[in-house]
């Protein structure tokens, strides 16, 4: 109990911090003056029209991509001496398939230059931490698409990230396992507190996942709302029958309509 | 034979007999060179071309057999042998290291990339006079030419390699905080592995062409190709096929050898 009020007295201070984001691909302008508050220990799922700069706006704030102009803190630092956990959409091509997957998981502390031992300790750690059971001495191609995704998921965990970013993560799922990995996310969210963002194509994964739901329109990119939604954890799948549910589905669902339609 | 006799079988049994797997996988791979050396037979005994032009299948197997265990050929195929892993080894040695480094800098890529396709598309034979000119006919020589070959195709792989490593990737090892040295050792290595080992595999193939080629024409008193060319000018024929024979299966023999590592090395291409 005093964990989860401790969470929320933390949310009112802003722990990602955007200020005048500037961002244009060639001569289409995507980001211009763009501010942004994420407070800390929270989930943000962002959604909104095709193209609009999603993606585009977690690879700014994790620095896999430049900016044009403005500031991105984390935990009132600049963003570049964070820790980033990011997990790419494609986790065909961004694990190393000639590692096994143990050695995925552990790459990040090998980067920091972690002795072995406690590497492999950390990966235990984690795997006992969220119940994972996963045979990490097979190469990556050998998993299923939802075991790399997962490998992919604790590979960006390990080194204890300040933020974790998510670039639809689930999509190249199927649908079975898409329930799956949200449920296992969920847990890893309320197991660590860690502030976490993911983009979403998918309006209910966006609700269902959501603290708030940070709404984005047409280009040039703008927060058309960020929509609460406060359903006590652990969610399950009954929820989407909820009111509560329901109703910010479909005010969400209005405002993206309304969007489209500008 | 035997293969005319089952296949009625199993087509009045109307199921696939067990034999089949076998048949596949032995007699299929056989069958072609099997004709082949019935064709060699048939000319023979059909006298269309004159025996001393083309001795039968047997007794060229035979000499080959008996020159290479009695006689000099196997010290030979040696020497060939030996030049080409020479050969291959320096070229291998300047083009990886040499490959990488241009290919991880656009800008000093470019600067040189007429340069370098230029060179591979030349062939190596063509350059052997002037390898003359400024090494003589060494020893040495041959391995020069061909490790020039080896060096010009694997510098354009290796480099091709690095510059197409998979951006995702490399943003990946980024995020995770890896310092551009990390990413190079680390990913950019690995990327560009699978396209050096075509580089490679091509290099140890031009390889053996040239140090043939400059063995039969660069005064030398060793080697397959010296042997080739003797055996065609002093009319010894059937040895000349033996040398042929032997050539193509240490031809044979070097690119399976690479084949199987490159399926061991590369395991993940292809996933």
């Amino acid at each position: 109990m005093t964990a989860l009020a401790d969470r929320s007295a933390a949310t009112d201070v802003p722990f990602i911090t955007v200020r005048g984001l500037g961002k244009s691909f060639g001569k289409q302008l995507i980001y211009d003056g763009f501010d942004l508050d994420i407070p800390r220990g929270t989930f943000t799922t962002v959604f909104g029209p095709n193209g609009c700069g999603k993606s585009t706006l977690i690879n700014l704030m994790s620095g896999l991509i430049p900016f044009d102009a403005g500031t991105v803190e984390i935990g009132g630092k600049d963003f570049r001496s964070a820790t980033i956990g990011y997990v790419f959409q494609n986790y065909r091509d961004s694990l190393f398939p000639w590692l096994r997957a143990l050695e995925n998981i552990e790459y990040p502390l090998k980067v920091r230059g972690v002795p072995r031992a406690a590497q492999r300790e950390r990966v235990e750690r984690l795997l006992a931490a969220f119940e994972i059971t996963l045979d990490l001495k097979r190469r990556t191609y050998e998993l299923s698409g939802g075991q790399q995704q997962l490998v992919a998921i604790l590979r960006a965990l390990i080194a204890e990230p300040d933020v974790l970013f998510l670039d639809e993560p689930f999509s190249a799922l199927d649908y079975e396992m898409t329930l799956y990995m949200r449920d296992k996310l969920q847990t890893v969210f309320m197991e660590t507190g860690l502030t976490t963002v993911l983009v979403s194509h998918d309006l209910e994964e966006a609700v269902y996942l959501a603290d708030r739901i940070l709404l984005l329109s047409k280009r040039p990119t703008r927060v058309v709302e960020v929509i609460p939604f406060d359903l006590a954890r652990p969610r399950t799948v009954e929820i989407v029958g909820d009111p509560q549910f329901v109703a910010t589905k479909q005010h969400a669902l209005h405002l993206f309509r309304e969007e489209m339609r500008r | 034979m035997s293969i005319a006799q089952s296949a009625p079988v199993a087509r009045d049994a109307g199921v696939r007999r067990p034999v089949w797997p076998l048949v596949r996988s032995v007699l299929l791979p056989l069958a072609g060179p099997i004709a082949f050396l019935a064709v060699w037979q048939a000319i023979c005994m059909a006298h269309v071309v004159r025996p001393v032009l083309l001795p039968t299948p047997f007794a060229t197997f035979s000499f080959m057999f008996d020159a290479l265990l009695h006689g000099t050929m196997l010290e030979d195929a040696f020497v060939t042998l030996s030049r080409v892993l020479f050969a291959f080894a320096i070229g291998a040695v300047l083009g990886i290291p040499l490959g990488v480094i241009f290919g991880s800098n656009e800008r000093l890529y470019r600067s040189v990339e007429f340069l370098i396709d230029f060179f591979r598309s030349t062939p190596a034979s063509a350059l052997i006079p002037l390898f003359i000119l400024f090494f003589g006919i060494s020893d040495f020589n041959k391995v020069a030419i061909a490790g020039f070959g080896v060096f010009s195709v694997v510098v354009f792989n290796s480099a091709y390699g690095v510059m197409n490593a998979r951006k995702s990737r490399i943003l990946a090892a980024k995020v995770m905080g890896a310092s551009q040295l990390q990413i190079f050792r680390d990913v950019m290595f690995f990327e560009s592995l699978p396209q050096t080992m075509v580089g490679l595999r091509t290099g140890i193939s031009t390889a053996l062409v040239v140090v043939v080629v400059a063995e039969m024409f660069i005064g030398s008193d060793q080697g397959l190709g010296h042997r080739i060319i003797e055996g065609e000018q002093v009319l010894q024929i059937t040895d000349m096929y033996a040398s042929i024979i032997v050539a193509g299966l240490i031809g044979y023999a070097l690119n399976m050898l690479f084949m199987i590592a490159d399926k061991r090395l590369i395991h993940w291409s292809g996933h």
